[in-house]
């Protein structure tokens, strides 16, 4: 890794710690996988190794989705450490709840648009939460971590991971999350038609009765 | 949690969420004066609903009576009566209800439903000394890692499918394991596991904060079919894999929330090797680790009675018209006046 100075920690994440850092003159990112001494070397390196792998892999394909994503600059697989560019922007996370009503639903409708074009790509990203968008100060939202993400087409990959942004907004922005989801599905509606997102929609609702997520049915 | 405050009333709580009946009761002041409980073992299998009701249909009044044995109280020194409204085996469920909505006019008193999930956390926080922790609730039942904000228990992480408990219970059913009073099924798998050397390799599946263990159910049970490895092998490797899982996406909660406590509680909390996962994510984050004691860990009357208290005297009632069961109650519709 020449040409690299590792700068001050960005954030500690649980999966990784991200550092800013200069690279040929460029301002990079560097993410560290670091080893989680909790499991067993060999499934910690196993882990580690596939996420490293497969994440600029999944960036690209986003890229060619039409998605923005950090550039790669580079991969060192047996370190577990990628290192890319920096985004100047905020997460959507921390400014999500403080827009006004019109905007927030529009940020959200670009957000399931991004979405849907992933989809038709054939790529779930896997862990979409608000923390994983940064939106530029031009308006462009860029998506990141695809680290839990893959080449997946099938349906039930596509209804887990709407449902896994849906539980995020439940969870960190509970005051607007049913408005926002909402939005979400329009942006995405826009790129899938109405028809791909009904099926999708049942698939979450089927995702739903499967697990603890339906709302209470009161039984005599 | 011996305390000095006087106990000023006592409210009696019927656990009955699925193959555990138990009565326990608490005072005021936050002292458990009894922790009475039934276990139902099926011959065969896993739970049957319709068996398990019958069971805790059967055995209500000697739990009773050894809960108010213990305690030295009276039915007529008790304040309110609390139950396990959900979520869980409706069956089950409806027995216990039914045990407390008759005890309630009876004696006259009042009567709140519990939510069984919110059970396990407050135990937890009340026997730790927890104050706000993100908890990890893992048992037969329920996977899920949830703490405190705006008003309830959120949910941040949780199972797509199987809880945790059942992924451990299903495998050893299907290993030839059997399940004797006072040895769980997953105390089983932890014994062997600890003789298992070499990693089989199963699949490990993380979605965001949440988690699939279905996959791992079979995989790990068809390793063993295969005959090739060890039981040993397989039950460390089925622990291994699951609860790395389970500690990544709490891991990731806590990133997220920043508490500052981890607490560990249901069934699955007895569990050596899960505690020692959990107490190094807890220590890289300069969180404190906090785990249930054992004996709250499974189901049982205490905690009922327990929330009961806290939901009593924060003014929450149930009136019998209201009693019904709620089978699928998730833990973030709870409202949970006592914390702010």
């Amino acid at each position: 890794m020449d040409n690299l100075t590792r700068g001050t920690l960005l954030k500690k994440g649980a999966e990784a710690s991200l550092y800013l850092a200069e690279w040929h003159g460029r301002r990079a990112v560097i993410k560290m996988r670091l080893p989680k001494t909790y499991r067993p070397t060999q499934l910690d390196q196993q882990i580690r190794r596939q996420r490293t792998v497969r994440e600029p892999q999944l960036m690209h394909e986003a890229k060619l989705a039409g998605v923005s994503t950090p550039l790669i600059y580079l991969v060192d697989v047996a370190n577990a450490v990628i290192v890319m560019e920096y985004l100047d922007g905020k997460q959507v996370k921390q400014v999500l709840d403080n827009l006004p009503p019109e905007e927030r639903r529009d940020l959200c409708v670009v957000i399931g648009g991004l979405i849907g074009k992933l989809h038709v790509h054939g790529v779930v990203h896997g862990d979409l939460t608000t923390s994983n968008m940064i939106l530029a100060s031009n308006g462009k939202v860029s998506l990141v971590d695809f680290g839990l993400g893959e080449k997946n087409t099938e349906l039930e990959a596509q209804g887990v991971d709407l449902h896994l942004l849906k539980r995020a907004l439940q969870s960190t922005h509970f005051q607007n999350a049913n408005a926002c989801f909402t939005a979400v599905l329009e942006g995405y509606r826009q790129v899938l038609g109405s028809e791909g997102t009904e099926r999708v929609l049942e698939k979450i609702r089927e995702i739903e009765r499967r697990g603890r997520y339906i709302a209470d049915r009161q039984q005599p | 949690m011996a305390s000095k405050t006087p106990r000023e009333g006592y409210c009696l709580g019927i656990e009955s969420t699925a193959d555990d009946f138990g009565v326990g009761i608490a005072a005021f002041n936050g002292e458990i004066l009894a922790n009475a409980v039934s276990g139902y073992v099926p011959e065969q299998g896993g739970i049957h609903p319709r068996e398990a009701a019958r069971h805790h249909a059967e055995v209500a009044d000697q739990v009773l009576a050894e809960a108010f044995a213990k305690a030295q109280l009276k039915p007529k020194d008790l304040s309110v009566i609390a139950f396990s409204q959900g979520p869980g085996l409706g069956p089950s469920l409806r027995t216990g209800a039914t045990v407390a909505r008759a005890l309630a006019s009876y004696l006259n008193l009042p009567l709140v439903g519990v939510n069984h999930s919110v059970g396990h956390i407050e135990i937890g926080k009340l026997q730790t000394g927890a104050k706000d922790p993100l908890t990890l609730y893992v048992s037969g039942g329920n996977t899920m890692v949830t703490a405190f904000a705006a008003e309830r228990y959120r949910v941040f992480g949780e199972t797509l499918d199987i809880a945790l408990g059942n992924c451990l219970d299903v495998f050893a059913r299907e290993a030839g394991l059997k399940q004797r009073k006072g040895l769980p099924l997953g105390a089983a798998v932890e014994k062997l596991a600890l003789e298992g050397k070499t990693l089989v390799a199963l699949p490990y599946v993380v979605k965001g904060m949440d988690l699939s263990l279905s996959g791992l159910l079979t995989s790990a049970t068809a390793a063993l079919q295969k005959g090739t490895n060890r039981l040993e092998d397989v039950c460390f490797s089925l622990q291994e894999n699951a609860f790395s899982m389970v500690t990544e996406v709490t891991e990731r909660a806590l990133a997220h929330t920043e508490k500052r406590e981890v607490l560990l509680t249901g069934g699955v909390a007895a569990n050596r090797r899960l505690q020692a996962m959990l107490s190094v994510i807890a220590r890289e984050h300069d969180a404190e680790f906090k785990v249930v004691p054992k004996q709250y860990a499974s189901d049982n009357g205490a905690m009922i009675a327990w929330t009961g208290v806290l939901a009593f005297t924060h003014g929450l009632r149930t009136p019998v018209e209201e009693s019904v069961v709620r089978v699928r109650w998730r833990v973030d519709k709870v409202e949970v006046p006592w914390i702010t």
